[in-house]
């Protein structure tokens, strides 16, 4: 996984993934945008956050789950 | 007698759909779709901690940020592992101080490979030759380039298709031999009579009816 370490903790494009997300961002492409990564490595790295139970994906878009929430306190 | 099933994969042509592909990379397991939006220049390279390869991909991360400003994402494939991959650009990062800043696709099944026809079986049964895809930011192919393991890719004639590709799209017309950009380009050839007629007053540079050229 490039957004999740093996020890489960979130790196350093993960975490930006899951700010964006955390501060209200959705869509693949604002989330590229707000954390500076290409767009194919968000989204990518978003299926990664979804499949680890850090966001839920509804259709094209995503939202941080609890479980996201308390890895970017 | 037994019954020897041989699976035919039809290789990729331009104007036709990319294949699809799942792959894991040194940025993670990315999908062709991945991509979609940008243009993607797809190249593979026989094997990580190989001299050409080296120069190549330091020359493919030096044009890494005209390719950007083109719209234009890299993508690098060889049958070598991520830890192999890994461990090659952490290489040429501490010997040249060019970072690798595109991901690299760890093709060890070959799904890729096979799927996009790298492997040249007169060059090498095991690795993939040194190709160039360049696929529109509508997934299709537009441009197949294969060279042979011993001769290294040329970045500016990369950037330049990429160039020709995306006038020719932006404007409607072609681009002639030696085309680089804010040269003449080549205006379609008329269909009918009429058009040859009407094309030669229209203030275009002709050498003939069918071959007008044009600034843009």
């Amino acid at each position: 996984m490039s957004c999740i370490s093996p020890e489960g903790k979130p790196t350093e494009s993960g975490s930006k993934m899951l700010h964006a997300l955390k501060s209200g961002l959705s869509s693949p492409e604002e989330i590229a945008k707000d954390a500076g990564l290409p767009l194919f490595r968000v989204r990518s790295g978003l299926r990664e956050l979804a499949q680890a139970d850090l966001a839920n994906q509804k259709n094209d878009s995503y939202e941080i789950t609890e479980k996201g929430k308390e890895l970017v306190k | 007698m037994e019954e020897i099933k041989e699976q035919v994969i039809s290789l990729p042509r331009l104007g036709e759909p990319a294949p699809a592909f799942e792959a894991v990379t040194t940025h993670g397991m990315l999908k062709l779709e991945d991509f979609k939006g940008s243009w993607l220049v797809l190249f593979s390279h026989p094997a990580d901690f190989t001299p050409v390869c080296t120069t190549e991909f330091i020359a493919f991360a030096e044009i890494h940020p005209e390719l950007q400003k083109r719209g234009v994402e890299l993508l690098g494939l060889s049958v070598d592992s991520v830890s192999s991959h890994i461990a090659w650009t952490r290489n040429v990062e501490e010997k040249t101080g060019v970072k690798i800043p595109f991901p690299i696709i760890a093709d060890l099944s070959k799904d890729v490979s096979t799927a996009y026809g790298m492997i040249h079986p007169g060059q090498s049964k095991t690795e993939t030759v040194r190709c160039v895809f360049i696929i529109d930011d509508k997934q299709v192919i537009r441009t197949i380039l294969y060279y042979p393991l011993t001769t290294g890719r040329n970045m500016q004639e990369i950037l330049r298709i990429i160039d020709a590709l995306q006038t020719t799209d932006a404007n409607a017309v072609a681009t002639p031999a030696n085309w680089k950009p804010g040269d003449m380009v080549v205006v379609p050839p008329p269909n009918t009579q009429e058009m040859a007629e009407e094309r030669v007053k229209q203030g275009y540079e002709c050498v003939d009816w069918y071959l007008c050229k044009k600034k843009l």
